[in-house]
């Protein structure tokens, strides 16, 4: 069970004035179960990139293989595909339509071709996870408010019960608190389904907090692919390219440009408390 | 899938033509579409397809961009062609079938409609290939305002007109996201019969909707915030003025008109060609 993508290429607008090569020789490769974060530069490539891996978008050139299947070869289920993989798109309350939330959520599991008595129950259980209130599972969509509606929109995908969840800047626009249950929410799946979890996120300290690895996007090429730590010791080449380390990050270099020997791999903020404890405690 | 509609959309290039002052192409291209029915022999075709061959060679806009547009009105062209060939009675009976009568003269007809057609589309195609939406709508501004005296709003249409081409490729856009949101929730827009199919657009025109009224919503708010309150005294950033390849590109289309109906009118040529 997982994602391989071989020396994938996507063009924009062939032919045109506006022509752009959006992706170059992608190589990658997400195994089942893992926690992967996005990040990039406005425009790198990330949200093209995700939107191929349920064949929203057909690469130019290059293959991609889910659960080694290529999924450009003639007579490919994409619909199967799309019921495995679910993306989450950036702002996703826009794309509500139903009368009510409910309705709206089944959606999904209703063009899977479910019975309603179990479209329903899995939007039940998908409206709990995100964390929405039943008494407003009748309430239009469009009556929400926008941090309710975005939830409704990530409970659509995942009534679907996909086996990797890609969600593009899922918290954009949203406040700490509803930032952090959402991303929480997303955690918890990830370990209790054990689900492929894909995040593109332009928060560095989101990412450092839930990824096990981090890919990096630099104008349409993988600038880094590599675990968390790793990726920051680069902070100032990300820095280079318009992004950023995590707080954490900086902080630790300062400590330790003070003389205090502190780690300066850690990127979440109890790893550091832990490291500033330890050589806080030998001093 | 549904960012090939090219028809209306401006196409950035470095020619003599993106440079004109918009009235200059704005005029130009309404007397183009007149001259194509003012004449009657072949001739004035031939003069017309000169004439717009070195304008598509001056725009530096691709052939093949230019043909894409023509995919939309295909139908039309076709339905047209069709009545044209059959409805017309003049001259020999080429073809006789049934209920269906081709004469020579419907044939003629039909073909030289066809081609006329394609030059009207291509000829206003290129305006706004070359044409950005604002200037386009200063250019109409800027025309229309002797109809200010008889309280014709031009300033408010011409705002609505930019807003309406501005907000074209938004939508667009908008549409594809959506599009790519609902299949990505198993959505089938492609399977089914007429009314499934109409069915299958709720998901997407009513999130479009309800987008277009927020955006609008925005937009209105954002006008407000600048002390945007309609034409009155409002001075331009970039004021339109003519330069010499203004009044040269004038003078030409003039010669081109007066070309088209003496040659395509009182030159006595005749050739069939069937």
């Amino acid at each position: 069970m997982s994602i391989k993508i071989e020396h994938l290429n996507y063009v924009y607008s062939a032919g045109t004035a506006y022509e752009k090569q959006a992706l170059k020789d992608i190589c990658l490769e997400i195994p089942h179960g893992e926690f992967v974060g996005v990040i990039g530069h406005t425009g790198s490539g990330k949200s093209t990139l995700i939107q191929h891996l349920n064949g929203l978008i057909r690469a130019t050139s290059g293959a991609l293989y889910y659960n080694g299947e290529n999924i450009y070869e003639d007579g490919y289920n994409m619909k199967a595909l799309r019921n495995q993989v679910g993306l989450v798109f950036q702002y996703p309350e826009h794309q509500l339509f139903e009368v009510d939330v409910l309705s709206d959520v089944c959606f999904g599991p209703k063009n899977q071709g479910l019975s309603k008595e179990e479209c329903e129950k899995r939007a039940r259980e998908a409206l709990k996870l995100v964390g929405l209130k039943e008494k407003y599972y009748d309430a239009s969509p469009f009556e929400l408010s926008g941090g309710q509606k975005r939830r409704v929109a990530i409970a659509g995908v995942l009534a679907m019960e996909p086996q990797v969840l890609i969600l593009d800047e899922p918290t954009a626009g949203l406040d700490p608190k509803g930032r952090d249950e959402i991303l929480d929410q997303i955690a918890y799946l990830h370990k209790k389904r054990n689900l492929t979890v894909i995040l593109v996120s332009h928060s560095m300290d989101d990412i450092a907090k839930y990824a096990d690895r981090i890919i990096v996007m630099n104008q349409g090429e993988v600038m880094y692919n590599d675990v968390p730590k790793k990726v920051f010791a680069h902070y100032k080449e990300l820095e280079q390219v318009g992004l950023a380390a995590p707080q954490v990050t900086y902080i630790m270099h300062e400590l330790k440009a003070h003389g205090l020997n502190v780690n300066t791999e850690a990127t979440t903020i109890e790893e550091a408390a832990d490291s500033i404890m330890e050589v806080m405690a030998h001093d | 899938m549904i960012r090939d509609i090219t028809i209306g959309q401006y196409y950035p290039a470095k020619s003599v033509l993106h440079r004109l002052d918009p009235r200059v192409k704005l005029v130009a291209t309404l007397l183009y579409l007149i001259s194509l029915f003012l004449f009657k022999n072949i001739l004035g075709y031939l003069v017309t397809t000169v004439f717009l061959i070195a304008i598509i060679k001056l725009s530096k806009v691709p052939f093949r961009y230019i043909m894409r547009g023509m995919k939309p009105i295909m139908m039309l062209l076709l339905i047209t062609l069709l009545f044209n060939l059959f409805l017309t009675r003049e001259g020999d009976v080429l073809f006789h079938a049934w209920i269906f009568t081709i004469t020579e003269g419907g044939l003629r007809t039909a073909i030289l409609m066809a081609i006329r057609l394609v030059y009207l589309i291509t000829g206003s195609s290129l305006m706004t290939f070359t044409t950005t939406p604002n200037e386009l709508t200063d250019g109409i501004e800027s025309l229309l305002k002797p109809l200010n005296k008889i309280h014709v709003p031009v300033h408010e249409i011409a705002m609505i007109m930019s807003i309406a081409l501005r907000f074209i490729p938004i939508l667009l856009e908008e549409t594809d996201k959506i599009m790519k949101a609902q299949i990505a929730r198993g959505a089938d827009l492609e399977s089914g019969n007429m009314i499934q199919k109409a069915k299958s657009m709720v998901p997407i025109l009513v999130p479009l909707f309800v987008s277009a009224f927020r955006r609008a919503n925005d937009l209105a708010m954002a006008m407000e915030a600048r002390c945007y309150r309609g034409g009155d005294g409002r001075t331009k950033m970039k004021p339109l003025h003519y330069t010499g390849v203004d009044r040269t590109a004038y003078v030409l289309v003039i010669f081109y008109v007066a070309a088209v109906v003496i040659i395509g009118r009182c030159v006595p040529f005749h050739v069939w060609i069937f």
